[in-house]
């Protein structure tokens, strides 16, 4: 047992346990719930804090066979992307305890315990380093998620829930089939070991061969990001979603797609990665301007902030296919920023619903008259959302601008698109719900921020200051893992699809 | 090859958990007169220790492995596992008898007798070196079958699905029958190993004639295991009889038809596998798909698990089509894990559907979650299993068979079944829907508090379950070894 294998452990611990609390003792799995999910964090900090800054590779690494034929490790370790990763999920996790502490009165027992239960398929995602284990997390995480929006959900939750459930699960089956795969070529789910192989040229895939695996593995994660046209299912399952689900899905689980791209996708198969680059790039650049398009036609906040998460998410994907340190090392920030962000919106949309009840930005206005402080925190988000400076989402956004620029200035253009339509929507949006005269339904009802609601969202607001102003305080282990990452990607790429080049002429033989 | 009838007492030995099922299904049905009135709940109790001693019986005949009558029989890892599997579904298919019988105000002896009877004939099946053993196997099994599927007298659905049990049954049987007779033709025997080697001898019999012999045992067997184009009885049978009798169904006769599937396929056919492989391809696809997309539009909660488990045949038949040994280890692990998850489904299925068994529709299920708490955590763990979800015996199941395809080189049957059972998620998810996500409707409110044996019937399967999934090495070790066949 090692520090990170207890960030892991705990949580599956504190939803174990949690099964035992009677029912009629709401309160107590609610306090469980937060003493847990603070704990978990306290000893994710721990772990932050015995972080070696200066090394690229894996840290902390906990490696027991779990079942012998086929070999199976229970093998996981954290390199300076997942550390961050698992950060923002057991950052999250106690934040969501507080934000549905009056929210969720109902069946609240399983409720609490399903929160867990998701922090720790989510912890595990991202530290698995066998891809088997990995798959076992990947399809963990969805069960949890799955109950959370369709028992606690809105009026159409079990639309969502399924809709939810069934894209994952049809998208990671064929990543299930590459898994095997790989496993009957090299013998090993070790993801190190197979990358080992292919570094000292042990391992080698045909094109096609490559391209299909490619493929298995791109399109479950690109369902989960989700890269346009895959999207659909995410404004349902955001909109429907109780505010914690809302939360963790977008600041999260979205997460496990960009991840995957960045540390499975582009390491093992560079050769493919950089053939689709191009056309991965496109439908980026499509999902930017076209969430940012359609957040901005929205009548309901919760769908508003879910289209924008297609756009930002635009964003990473770019960041991440243009083969460029600043790029990754901006996508991986926009993948922190955006969880916090998003997840911050979310939080304040969630508190406006529990004061009126209501989505529709129609129902509200004037709030800033009534509620001077909650308006103040959504604004300091909606302006971190926009990618302001010295707020976190610029740097990200800047970063991969910046690393796309280098290779393909006409996408960096057009991305760019994407930054000024998101002021349009968010501010449009904030005008709307806090500005103008004060609607009778809010003069009627509408207190400002309570005690609880200000421990859940001071944490978020520091957190964007921080991440704006001094983003050296957490760059530097990224940059090492995502320079790591790109050196990989030079691994056996033949000459012509290298970096710089002209995406035509990639493509010719 | 001459079999003598003048049994040692090795063979006995090895033939233990047959005689001990057969004794004891005599001695329940000459006890009745004087248990019935007074404790009839001593039928089960009898019957599971009947299967308990069985199960001893037929480890203990492993201590010391080898045919038994002359080659007829055989003991070897793959019939033991088969025979514990067996008796291990008929024991969870007792335990929620007791309330389900008492409910419907049918308890008598024939019932526990009839299950043991059965029992016997699948155990026969699992340890059958040859096709008039695995006749006769298939024929005890099914007979008992048959009267089981009918069980409920005054049920008009509980007769016509015996009914047509009966009487596809008995084509199917007699398809298998043509076979071993086209078998015996060409090669002159009838014993599994011995055909091998006239089929790999120098003077091999024309290749089209034992093809078509296959291919006559492969309709025969494809019924019993309710494979697509031979399902057509699966789901009526299933609906009509009584919730245990189709969990047992679903699950032990199945199980001992695919033993023999893979004993006489792998075994005597191994030889001219290029010459089956398309056959069993097909049917594995067909039932598959045909399985999952007719599931989606089921409303009785029966009927789509009988689709469903004709689905499950598919999956188990992907790794018949790999004929290796991870592919025959595959089908043993799946085999099990299946048994477990889809009998405790069925098992919450029969307690909820009430006397008489008036509530059988997915609506009844409806807020199952909030009046029956550990019921409905229990089927959840049972269904994210069918679906396939990690951390359980059905995703592993799923797992190691597609692995065996993919060794194989069946890239596409892999694909299309790793699509198929995202298709097949829906349908379970229905069910999940119902039982959490609406309010308790008049099923979910009249239902009955759960009883010790009932309790046991739920737990064991799910802690089966949940062991298959987080710790699958001793089983599949277990299963590794013995699937070894005589080649």
């Amino acid at each position: 047992m090692n520090l990170l294998s207890l960030v892991l452990i705990m949580p599956l611990v504190g939803f174990l346990a949690s099964l035992t609390i009677p029912r009629r003792f709401p309160q107590n799995s609610r306090a469980w719930a937060l003493a847990v999910s603070l704990a978990t964090f306290a000893q994710s900090l721990i772990l932050l804090s015995q972080f070696n800054r200066n090394v690229a590779g894996d840290q902390f690494t906990m490696d027991i066979p779990w079942i012998p034929a086929p070999n199976i490790h229970f093998h996981v370790a954290a390199d300076g992307i997942s550390l961050w990763l698992v950060l923002l999920s057991t950052f999250l996790t106690p934040i969501c305890v507080l934000i549905s502490w009056k929210q969720v009165q109902d069946r609240v027992k399983e409720f609490f315990a399903f929160l867990l239960l998701l922090e720790f398929g989510l912890v595990g995602v991202f530290i698995a380093q066998d891809l088997f284990l990995f798959f076992v997390f990947w399809e963990i995480s969805l069960v949890p998620m799955y109950f959370l929006i369709g028992i606690w959900g809105h009026a159409r939750r079990i639309y969502a829930a399924v809709k939810f459930f069934l894209y994952t699960m049809a998208g990671s089956v064929l990543m299930l089939g590459a898994i095997i795969y790989l496993y009957n070529r090299t013998g090993t789910f070790g993801y190190a070991a197979i990358l080992d192989m292919l570094a000292s040229g042990k391992l080698t895939f045909a094109p096609g061969e490559q391209m299909l695996l490619f493929l298995a593995f791109f399109l479950a994660f690109a369902i989960k990001v989700p890269i346009f046209p895959l999207h659909t299912w995410l404004p349902d399952a955001h909109v429907e979603a109780p505010t914690a689900g809302s939360v963790m899905l977008a600041s999260v689980m979205l997460k496990m797609g960009t991840f995957g791209l960045l540390h499975y996708c582009l390491p093992m198969f560079p050769v493919a990665s950089r053939r689709c680059a191009p056309w991965i790039a496109v439908l980026a650049i499509i999902g930017i301007i076209y969430g940012a398009l359609v957040a901005m036609v929205q009548p309901n906040m919760k769908k508003l902030v879910a289209y924008s998460s297609v756009s930002h998410l635009g964003f990473v994907v770019l960041g991440i296919f243009s083969f460029t340190q600043m790029g990754l090392d901006g996508a991986v920030y926009q993948m922190l920023s955006h969880g916090i962000t998003t997840g911050a919106l979310f939080a304040l949309v969630g508190f406006l619903y529990e004061r009126r009840h209501s989505l529709e930005i129609s129902g509200y206005g004037g709030v800033a008259t009534e509620a001077p402080w909650l308006s103040t925190v959504f604004l300091i988000a909606t302006l971190a959302s926009l990618g302001l400076p010295l707020l976190n989402n610029f740097v990200g956004e800047f970063l991969v601008l910046q690393g796309t620029a280098i290779t393909h200035f006409t996408w960096t253009v057009y991305a760019a698109i994407g930054v000024i339509l998101s002021a349009c929507y968010m501010l449009w949006m904030y005008q709307r719900v806090f500005y103008g005269a004060t609607a009778a339904d809010v003069k009627h009802y509408m207190p400002d921020l309570g005690l609880r609601e200000w421990a859940a969202i001071v944490p978020l607001v520091v957190m964007m200051v921080w991440m704006g102003v001094y983003s050296q305080s957490f760059l530097p282990p990224v940059s090492k893992t995502t320079a790591h990452v790109l050196e990989q990607t030079h691994i056996n790429v033949p000459e012509r699809v290298e970096l710089r080049q002209r995406p035509e002429v990639a493509h010719v033989r | 090859m001459s079999a003598s009838f003048g049994a040692s007492a090795t063979d006995l030995v090895r033939f233990l958990p047959e005689i001990i099922l057969t004794v004891m299904g005599t001695a329940l049905m000459v006890l009745d007169p004087v248990l019935h009135k007074r404790a009839s709940y001593a039928f089960g109790h009898l019957s599971i220790f009947a299967l308990l001693a069985a199960i001893g019986g037929a480890v203990y005949a492993q201590t010391d492995p080898g045919t038994a009558f002359g080659g007829m029989l055989v003991v070897d890892g793959f019939a033991t596992y088969f025979r514990v599997l067996v008796m291990v579904v008929g024991i969870l298919c007792v335990l929620p008898s007791y309330g389900f019988l008492a409910r419907q105000k049918a308890e008598t002896s024939e019932y526990h007798a009839l299950l043991l009877f059965s029992i016997a004939g699948q155990c026969m099946m699992a340890a059958a070196n040859d096709l008039i053993i695995v006749f006769i196997g298939l024929e005890i099994s099914s007979i008992a079958s048959y009267v089981l599927a009918g069980y409920l007298r005054d049920d008009k659905r509980s007769n016509e699905a015996a009914l047509k049990y009966f009487l596809l049954g008995s084509f199917a049987t007699a398809f298998f029958l043509y076979g071993v007779a086209i078998t015996y033709g060409t090669v002159g025997t009838v014993n599994l190993t011995a055909i091998r080697a006239s089929l790999t001898g120098a003077d091999a019999p024309p290749v089209v004639f034992i093809t078509l012999a296959a291919a006559l045992m492969f309709v025969g067997l494809g019924f019993k295991v309710s494979a697509a184009p031979f399902q057509i009885w699966a789901p009526d049978v299933y609906q009509g009889a009584p919730t245990p009798v189709a969990a047992f169904l679903s699950a032990g006769p199945k199980a001992a038809a695919f033993a023999v599937f893979l004993r006489i396929f792998l075994t005597a056919f191994g030889p001219i596998g290029s010459a089956w492989q398309p056959l069993v391809w097909m049917a594995a696809l067909l039932s598959m798909t045909v399985g999952n997309f007719a599931a989606l539009m089921q409303t009785n909660v029966k009927r789509m698990l009988g689709y469903s488990s004709i689905a499950h045949a598919g999956y188990v038949l992907v790794a018949l089509t790999a004929q290796s040994d991870t592919g025959t280890a595959a089908a043993m692990f799946y085999l099990a894990a299946y048994a477990l998850m889809n009998i405790g489904a069925f098992a919450v299925v029969s307690h909820v559907s009430g006397r008489g068994e008036r509530y059988q529709s997915l609506d009844d299920l409806a807020g199952l979650g909030r009046k029956q708490p550990m019921m409905a955590a229990m089927l959840t763990i049972f269904l994210l299993s069918l679906i396939g979800v990690p951390l359980t015996g059905g995703f592993f199941g799923k797992f190691y068979i597609f692995k065996a395809a993919l060794e194989s080189h069946l890239v596409w049957l892999t694909v299309l079944g790793l699509l198929n059972s995202a298709v097949g998620a829906y349908y379970y998810l229905r069910i999940l829907v119902m039982v959490y996500m609406h309010e308790p409707g008049e099923a979910a409110l009249e239902t009955e508090p759960l009883t010790p044996g009932f309790r046991l019937a739920l737990i064991l399967p799910a802690l089966g379950t949940l062991f298959l999934g987080i710790f699958p090495t001793w089983v599949l070790d277990f299963a590794g070894k013995s699937a070894t066949l005589a080649k």
